[in-house]
């Protein structure tokens, strides 16, 4: 006869414990537990008992079975807890390597700015607009009240294709080109690229400007500089000091020149501010009633301010650039320090 | 313009110091751009007289003298100057002086005899930059005192930096009367007596351009002598003016040119035939002027003439037949006043600009001839002698400058500035500003005096208002104004996100010259008519670009040049091409990239970039709007045959190009690596369709893949087309996910497997359905590009 229940459950037991992985446990599981398992077999003998032993008996064997199933639940945890770490372990990688794929690239540090200026004035509601950078004699400086052989002609150094046809020497072109086309109120700002014949140190034959201006009835000097005065707090994410000056500007009645203080020495006098301690960073002034004329709107009905600055200036002072033409070299060296 | 401050306070003396000063002119509009001494730091050096000399025992050229110092006794000093002379008063630096750039007198013995001092040069003193001996003082000059007393050396010249509205400002007296104005003060100008006719002799003169001269004034005066020596306190002022000394005549023009800002001009009357005219030049006249040039005259152009010939440009520089030199002993004055409308640009156009063109140009004062000539001839003559002759002056008031009152409103003032101003206010800032003011019932009518040209409107009053009160005294107000809502446009994309795409994609982003070197442009773009600067900065920029890859292939350059072996840059910008005459601005974005497909790293086997790993970035870019393209190939004179794509929309319009650059251009610019481009119109481009939904299918698609046997001609884009033409409703999707070439293909073939997703909209697809699909689609393969189905 056959072993007794107490023999094969001592020696499934048995084999649970020696079993080492998944595989051997599945293996024991089937050789007790299976369709010809040893317990199996032993429920299928009951059959031959009569009534009351068999219930008996399966009690017993069902005893053992459980006993049996809890063991090898149990080794199974052990089993699957030990096979995860083996697993884990395998798969350690060193996370200090760096990741894999394409690099991210940067903006130019101009455009960054203009974007940052745009951004400022775009939350009040300024509406970005741009022209043509080959602008006609008119529009450059005709229709902004600077006719021919005027003095203020002498302070662009112009780039000509004929005697009509220049490269904009500033961004004000877009004021009248605006106004031309649409009805106060306006509220715009026009970056881009100008032009002035003029290479040195600080200057190069091109660079970026942006104008800004503001037309509605009833507005004043004092809005000119309170929306100057908190732009370039904004800008600078400071409470700087910022001062008018009376300047010239042949399209604006009054005009001013805007400084601020050196940002570089705090106001006490360097080599970027000429010791004197102010930096200039834009013109600004109330439209000319002859820029209104030229675009027939009605300067009794209307005021407004315009404003232009170069970008070049305000990146170089946000970001401390030392040299402006480091603008146009395009070296990665460069410019992947504003990434 | 730059003045002496000292000069300046003789005028007027506020009690503020320079810095305050300076302060209060940049304020007010007068940008001071420099404040520095007149004289380099030095001390010790007073006037001294040469009592006696003798030569030196033991050097040819020293002498030993004997000098008065204001000292008990004479002091022997040893001098080695050609000029050096008994009588003679000079700067002598005493023992202990220090002299500029810290160089201290000591006794000292030159060749064996002691010398207790040093007698100065003006090169020595600091005081120019070459010395031809010792400097000369008056004879008059005070024996003993500090030479920097003596000479007021103790100022600064201070430099405004004048828009060119304020030509009122371009002398001493006018910075003088607007500093008055600022500090509330009086001052008075220089006064100016009628000289007494000595002689009868006088020019005619005859202003035949009325228009252009409304004030003529001459003088002829004789005897003057050529040889005079200008003194030493008018030297020192027209050297702290930036002005070279040259002789008597021209020196005191200049002088009377700084102090009131009228030019004058002087010519030898010797040298000149019968009359003054002044008058346009005849077409094909030419003048000799004083610098050197000799220019050929329009009809358009202001002259002085004699009877015979054209002396003088009017009003911008004189002629070098006519001038005043070290025989003139008679002069000829002329002191004018020319219209700014008839010398401005005039300069400008003969490549000239001088003193008397910038000043006539912003608007001399058309009252100031008279004072202005006697002033000349009181200098003549108390420096040169000579005798005066009467004025000959011709005056067309009609042409005269008129100044007419300009009304400033109350309300105005008020609401331009947003300030209330008290009425006394502002009527003593233009009472001080020299301006007649009438009170109106709502306002002020002023009238601008003379000197002031830039007074024409009411803005221009309350520019002056603003500015006397300060700018920074002005309110600052927030804006609150009317507001809109703002746009959102969808139908066209931001090129803002774009270039974020390509940023985050690797490229960086650069902004090159819009300006180019011929010889890249024509070797990119050989095809494009380009457009020519008339002025260029310099030859290598001289043609506007007509595609971005110039400045993009120089930027690359400068930077493989620089140990960069992987470049990514894209640009944004204007191209500018002309089209049946017109000059065409068009929007652009191009990239460039070259190097390998990906910075070095571990994990990733280098490999250079290729064709699709940009035109991946380029299809990304479409991704944005959801454009379909067509990436077609073709030719481009900058490309490689058979790597370049002409990028079309969907209705055919040329959207771009994307391609290898030629080997050719690739060697010729200066590369060793290949090198990728694209540029595509950003209109174009940004074009976007506003999404419109479509329903989802609620029955399940399948994929199935096909492996195609084509000709190695046929383009994948021609099978997709030809699958995509067969119109098959349901089918979603084509992906090429393999092409193969070698065994089991035959040479010239390849093959290409697609997979296809097909999904219906009203069913489940079954096996049957989806092989009468493919059948048809296979049928229309075989016939248009003569594919087969691969084993």
């Amino acid at each position: 006869m056959s072993a007794t229940l107490e023999e094969i459950l001592a020696q499934a037991l048995q084999q649970l414990r020696d079993a080492q992985d998944l595989n051997q446990l599945d293996l024991v599981r089937v050789h007790y537990l299976g369709k010809k398992g040893l317990f199996t077999l032993q429920m299928k003998e009951l059959g031959a008992l009569d009534p009351e032993q068999r219930r008996a008996a399966g009690q017993v064997i069902n005893q053992a079975k459980d006993q049996f199933q809890q063991q090898l639940e149990a080794k199974k945890d052990v089993l699957q807890n030990a096979a995860l770490e083996e697993r884990l372990a395998s798969e350690g990688i060193d996370v200090t390597l760096p990741g894999r794929g394409q690099a991210v690239a940067g903006l130019h540090p101009v455009t960054t700015t203009l974007r940052r200026i745009s951004k400022i004035f775009a939350s009040v509601g300024f509406q970005v607009v741009e022209g043509p950078e080959i602008e006609d004699d008119y529009h450059n400086f005709e229709a902004l009240n600077i006719p021919a052989h005027h003095p203020a002609r002498a302070m662009h150094d112009t780039f000509y294709f004929d005697a009509h046809t220049v490269l904009r020497t500033h961004t004000s072109p877009v004021q009248i080109r605006v106004m031309e086309s649409e009805k106060p109120p306006l509220k715009v700002i026009a970056p881009g690229r100008v032009y002035r014949c003029d290479s040195d140190i600080t200057h190069t034959p091109m660079f970026h400007q942006v104008e800004g201006f503001l037309v509605d009835t009833d507005v004043s000097f004092a809005d000119l500089k309170g929306v100057v005065y908190e732009f370039l707090r904004a800008f600078f994410e400071k409470d700087i000091q910022v001062r008018f000056r009376p300047s010239y500007f042949p399209f604006t009645e009054p005009s001013a020149e805007v400084d601020i203080e050196c940002v570089m020495c705090g106001g006490q006098g360097c080599r970027v501010c000429s010791h004197t301690g102010w930096l200039e960073v834009m013109g600004c002034g109330m439209i000319h009633p002859e820029v209104f004329k030229a675009v027939n709107i009605d300067s009794e009905t209307y005021s407004g301010f315009a404003f232009g600055m170069g970008v070049e200036r305000l990146a170089m002072l946000r970001y401390g650039i030392n040299d402006l033409r480091l603008f146009f070299e395009n070296d990665l060296k460069f410019l992947e320090q504003f990434n | 313009m730059q003045i002496s401050e000292a000069w300046l306070r003789e005028y007027v003396n506020p009690a503020i110091n320079t810095e305050q000063l300076v302060e209060q002119l940049t304020m007010a509009g007068l940008e001071v751009d420099s404040v520095t001494p007149a004289a380099a730091v030095f001390s010790g050096v007073v006037v001294g007289e040469v009592l006696a000399m003798e030569p030196h025992p033991d050097a040819d050229r020293l002498r030993v003298c004997k000098v008065a110092a204001g000292e008990a006794e004479p002091l022997q000093i040893v001098c080695g100057a050609s000029n050096v002379r008994v009588g003679l008063r000079i700067p002598a630096a005493l023992i202990g002086a220090v002299l500029p750039g810290d160089f201290k007198i000591k006794k000292s013995k030159l060749r064996g005899v002691e010398s207790y001092g040093m007698l100065c040069s003006e090169k020595e003193l600091g005081l120019a930059a070459d010395a031809n001996g010792l400097m000369e003082l008056a004879v008059d000059a005070p024996v003993g005192v500090d030479i920097r007393n003596y000479l007021s050396l103790n100022d600064n010249i201070i430099e405004v930096d004048l828009t060119p509205n304020r030509a009122d400002c371009l002398s001493v007296e006018g910075i003088a009367r607007e500093v008055a104005a600022l500090n509330k003060m009086d001052w008075s100008a220089t006064q100016v007596e009628k000289y007494a006719v000595s002689h009868t002799d006088t020019l005619t003169v005859s202003v035949k351009a009325t228009d252009a001269c409304p004030r003529y004034l001459g003088r002829l005066l004789k005897g003057v002598n050529p040889k005079a020596e200008t003194p030493l306190w008018m030297q020192e002022r027209l050297r702290r003016s930036g002005v070279r000394s040259l002789s008597a005549v021209v020196d005191i023009t200049n002088y009377v040119l700084i102090e009131f800002g009228q030019p004058l001009h002087t010519f030898d009357a010797a040298k000149l035939t019968g009359g003054i005219s002044v008058r346009y030049a005849q077409t094909d006249e030419s003048v000799a002027l004083l610098n050197g040039q000799t220019i050929k005259l329009d009809n358009e152009t202001l002259i002085i003439a004699d009877d015979k010939q054209a002396l003088a440009l009017a009003g911008v520089m004189g002629g070098s037949e006519s001038a005043v030199s070290d025989e003139t002993q008679d002069v000829f004055l002329e002191c004018a006043f020319f219209t700014p409308q008839s010398i401005a640009g005039k300069a400008r156009n003969y490549g000239l600009h001088t003193d008397s063109s910038h000043r006539f140009e912003r608007g001399v004062d058309p009252t100031l001839q008279e004072r202005a000539i006697e002033r000349a001839t009181q200098l003549i003559i108390n420096i040169a002698g000579g005798s005066v002759g009467a004025i000959t002056e011709v005056t067309t008031a009609a042409t005269l400058p008129q100044r007419f009152a300009v009304l400033l409103r109350k309300q105005r003032l008020e609401k331009t500035l947003g300030i209330a101003l008290a009425d006394e206010q502002v009527v003593d800032i233009f009472q001080r500003l020299g301006m007649s003011v009438q009170t109106q019932p709502d306002g002020w009518s002023v009238t601008a005096p003379g000197f002031r040209f830039d007074i024409a409107i009411e803005a221009d009053l309350i520019e002056e208002i603003a500015r006397i009160v300060g700018y920074n005294n002005l309110p600052n107000s927030s804006l609150l104004m009317r507001s809109e809502l703002g746009k959102a446009t969808e139908a066209v994309l931001d090129l803002d996100r774009v270039k974020d795409l390509l940023v985050d994609r690797g490229y960086q982003e650069a902004i090159t010259y819009s300006f180019v070197d011929e010889e890249i442009q024509q070797a990119v773009a050989p095809d494009d008519d380009v457009i020519r600067l008339k002025n260029p900065i310099s030859s290598d920029l001289s043609v506007m670009r007509t595609t971005l890859w110039c400045g993009l292939l120089k930027a690359a350059l400068h930077n493989t040049n620089r140990q960069q072996n992987r470049v990514r840059f894209f640009e944004t910008g204007l191209r500018f091409v002309n089209k049946d005459d017109d000059m065409q601005q068009q929007k652009m974005l191009s990239g460039l990239a070259l190097g390998s497909a990906y910075s070095e790293q571990w994990g990733i086997a280098t490999r250079k970039v290729d064709f699709f790993d940009v035109k991946a970035d380029v299809q990304a870019l479409f991704s944005l709007t959801g454009a379909d393209v067509q990436f077609v190939p073709a030719k481009h004179p900058a490309l490689h045959p058979g790597q370049t794509a002409e990028i079309l929309s969907q209705q055919g319009q040329k959207i771009g190009w994307l391609g290898m650059l030629h080997p050719t251009l690739e060697k010729q610019l200066g590369f060793d690596t290949q090198i990728f481009l694209f540029e595509l119109d950003q209109d174009l481009l940004l074009n976007k369709q506003i999404p419109k939904f479509k329903p989802l299918s609620k029955y399940p698609s399948v994929r199935r893949d096909l492996a195609l046997i084509v000709k190695e001609e046929i383009a994948a884009s021609e099978i997709i087309n030809c699958i995509k033409g067969c119109a098959e409703p349901t089918l979603q999707d084509i992906v090429v996910f393999d092409i193969y070439r070698g065994q089991g293909v035959e040479e010239g073939s390849k093959s290409v497997a697609l997979s296809l997703i097909i999904q219906d909209f009203s069913q489940t697809l079954t096996d049957s359905g989806i092989d009468a699909i493919f059948s048809r689609l296979l049928e229309t393969l075989t016939t248009k590009i003569s594919a087969k189905l691969r084993d």
